[in-house]
């Protein structure tokens, strides 16, 4: 996992409540058996139209986001579907950070298992967030602070475990190995309970 | 101290606890399918790992299998991600219900089927709908897939404890109401986040009273309210329910059912948050927007934005009413549909079939609707054929499938076409879900049924009422 330390980019501003991971990345890009590549299918229906034809309207269009790696969204994002090639296809398109007042459980433990840093941010601010559709920020993880370039300063908070996994982009299996006398004791003692 | 169920599972399966950490969980069975598992096992193949515990995984092919003719996959990607679990079975040595096998379900109907699932077990699997084995007083929950190789590899996962919440509902459910009623209300009625950071147990006497089955459709959309998992302390009902099930230890069952009846929730025990509802404010539900919490009593019209105050919920509400092509102030009851599916997760399970085909019997499908049955498992469709079901429904004008998840997500080639109308007994009505454009009104077997012979949303209780 590739380590998450600063992040500066304009913010995409999405401002929908309750995206779920349906919308993220739809099931007819579920068939692939890869981990990579579904950047392009990335809110595949309100991106394209039935002939795959961009749709102006939507945000992610607009020329001045194309390149950005920070979006926010409203209240409960990522909710439904377990699926993580939703977090997989907002990295391979180019996030690195979303923020939101609210996320669902599955959705932001996998962003986390994928080097994205989901970000909860009180309402107001997030109102205020997208209300700003040209503003530049630097999201600051060691200091959990967002900079915005007009001087605007959000701190925000996050579990201290997995700071440290999002910021050394350390792979999990890896650390739970180092306990595996503990696992192999657990089995043991589950093992002897039921054999009595 | 009294404790409720959450806390006695979440105890008992704590491998490490350590400062600043996430618990270090184990997990007592893995539940592995074709869509959320084939980059998993990439991953231990690529980190050179074996599968810790194949004996505590089990497999099936769910989600893309086709419905009818299974002799061909039409479609090439599907059939690679097939083959692909099959092949990854093999190689990691786990058992697997595949496509032909007698056993092929979807996978939360065929755990609790065959035993699989039981009470005090900790459950995961790549599928958020999970939280149904949450029925017989299990902790079960959906993970992702970097979770399911945590998993495979380590048979742990690190897992933040979660908060608690009583969902309680008290009084006496009305004729007609069923559990798929009861969850769509409490849905409504607290929000489709409701549950973000929680772990629901559902409680009161009416839940006390509903069967298993009635028990898994509850529990299975807790995810649709945001929860972590759903569950009900195991009683009677639970215990009867797994009595000679094939992977219960039945020559020890007596044990067994001290073991997890000793599970329930103590009294005197406290949640973090408690919300109650009234039966008798739930009358059959059908959802008219693009998430389950969009959700109203059928005698109710669709509302309009300004029946709301908060600006977020206008703007929400307008831009569901535009994907469901409704204007607002519709009568439920006018609704045209041009499809009904009786299947899911949520609903396929035999009394599903049994409270659907009570309401057909005799009748027809009305001209211009297209109505599917996909029983939820091979065993639940042979049973059902034992006992005619599969006659009633034919002869009615319904299709009779083989068993998958088939139009809950239209991964397979049963698809709703774009701006036709589905009363569907599945878990979710986003956008898209049943094709693309498709608009999907979520109800109980029983108001699908009836809706398949009207042609529209209709009251299942006047619907038996006139009809019998």
């Amino acid at each position: 996992m590739e380590p998450l330390q600063l992040v500066t980019s304009i913010v995409t501003p999405l401002a929908k409540k309750n995206v779920d991971t349906d919308q993220i990345i739809s099931k007819e890009f579920l068939k692939r058996i890869e981990r990579t590549g579904f950047g392009k299918y990335l809110f595949y229906h309100w991106r394209f139209d039935e002939s795959g034809k961009e749709k102006p309207d939507f945000v992610l269009n607009h020329p001045d986001y194309k390149e950005s790696k920070i979006l926010v969204a409203h209240e409960n994002f990522g909710c439904g579907s377990s699926r993580e090639h939703a977090p997989w296809a907002i990295a391979d398109y180019g996030f690195r950070v979303v923020i939101a007042p609210s996320f669902a459980d599955i959705f932001y433990n996998n962003c986390m298992k994928n080097g994205i840093l989901p970000i909860r941010l009180p309402v107001h601010e997030v109102e205020e967030l997208l209300a700003k559709p040209q503003l530049h920020v630097t999201v600051d993880l060691p200091n959990q602070q967002i900079l915005g370039k007009d001087g605007s300063l959000y701190s925000f908070d996050i579990d201290s475990y997995q700071k440290k996994m999002l910021l050394n982009g350390w792979d999990e299996i890896s650390l739970t190995f180092l306990y595996e006398e503990n696992i192999a004791a657990y089995e043991n003692a589950q093992n002897s309970k039921t054999a009595s | 101290m009294a404790k409720t169920i959450i806390e006695k599972i979440w105890d008992q399966h704590v491998v490490v606890r350590e400062q600043g950490k996430p618990d270090l969980l184990y997990i007592d069975l893995h539940l592995l399918h074709e869509v959320t598992s084939p980059q998993a096992f990439e991953g231990l193949r690529l980190a050179g790992r074996k599968v810790r515990r194949p004996d505590l995984c089990f497999a099936t092919m769910d989600h893309n299998v086709p419905t009818i003719n299974r002799a061909v996959i039409r479609d090439q990607i599907a059939k690679k991600q097939i083959h692909t679990l099959a092949d990854n079975c093999k190689e990691f040595g786990i058992e697997l219900a595949g496509m032909d096998h007698p056993d092929q379900g979807i996978v939360h109907i065929i755990g609790p089927e065959l035993g699989l699932t039981q009470p005090g077990k900790t459950i995961v699997c790549g599928d958020s709908h999970t939280s149904t084995h949450g029925a017989f007083g299990a902790l079960a929950f959906g993970i992702g897939t970097s979770e399911v190789e945590h998993v495979l590899s380590t048979q742990t996962l690190w897992q933040a404890r979660p908060k608690t919440m009583e969902v309680r509902v008290t009084g006496e459910l009305g004729y007609g109401v069923t559990a798929k009623d009861i969850i769509l209300a409490i849905i409504a009625k607290f929000g489709i986040d409701m549950g973000t950071g929680h772990v629901i147990e559902y409680t009161g006497d009416v839940i006390r009273n509903l069967s298993m089955e009635e028990r898994m459709t509850i529990c299975n959309m807790s995810i649709e309210a945001g929860a972590r998992a759903g569950l009900v302390s195991p009683d009677a009902t639970t215990v009867e329910f797994l009595k000679g099930r094939r992977y219960v230890d039945n020559e020890k069952f007596s044990e067994l059912e001290a073991e997890w009846l000793a599970l329930a929730t103590d009294e005197g025990a406290t949640y973090d948050s408690v919300c109650t509802i009234d039966a008798a404010e739930i009358e059959p539900f059908v959802t008219w927007g693009t998430n389950p919490a969009m959700g109203s009593g059928i005698s109710n019209s669709v509302p309009k934005p300004t029946d709301y105050a908060d600006e977020s919920d206008q703007l929400a509400v307008a831009q569901a009413l535009d994907y469901m092509g409704f204007e607002g102030g519709e009568a439920l009851q006018d609704v045209s549909i041009q499809h009904v599916f009786i299947g899911s997760c949520t609903n396929a399970r035999l009394s599903d079939l049994m409270e659907a085909a009570e309401v057909i019997r005799g009748k027809h499908v009305a001209p211009g609707v297209r109505a599917l049955v996909v029983p939820g498992s091979q065993t639940t469709k042979k049973q059902a054929e034992e006992l005619g079901l599969d006659q009633v429904f034919l002869k009615a004008g319904f299709e009779w499938r083989e068993s998958g998840c088939s139009m809950c997500l239209a991964m397979n080639e049963d698809v709703v076409p774009a701006g036709e109308r589905c009363a569907s007994t599945s878990n979710r009505n986003f956008e898209g879900r049943q094709g693309t454009g498709a608009r999907t009104h979520l109800m109980s077997p029983a108001m699908a049924a009836a809706a398949a012979i009207e042609g529209k949303l209709t009251d299942v209780r006047n619907f038996r009422a006139v009809g019998v």
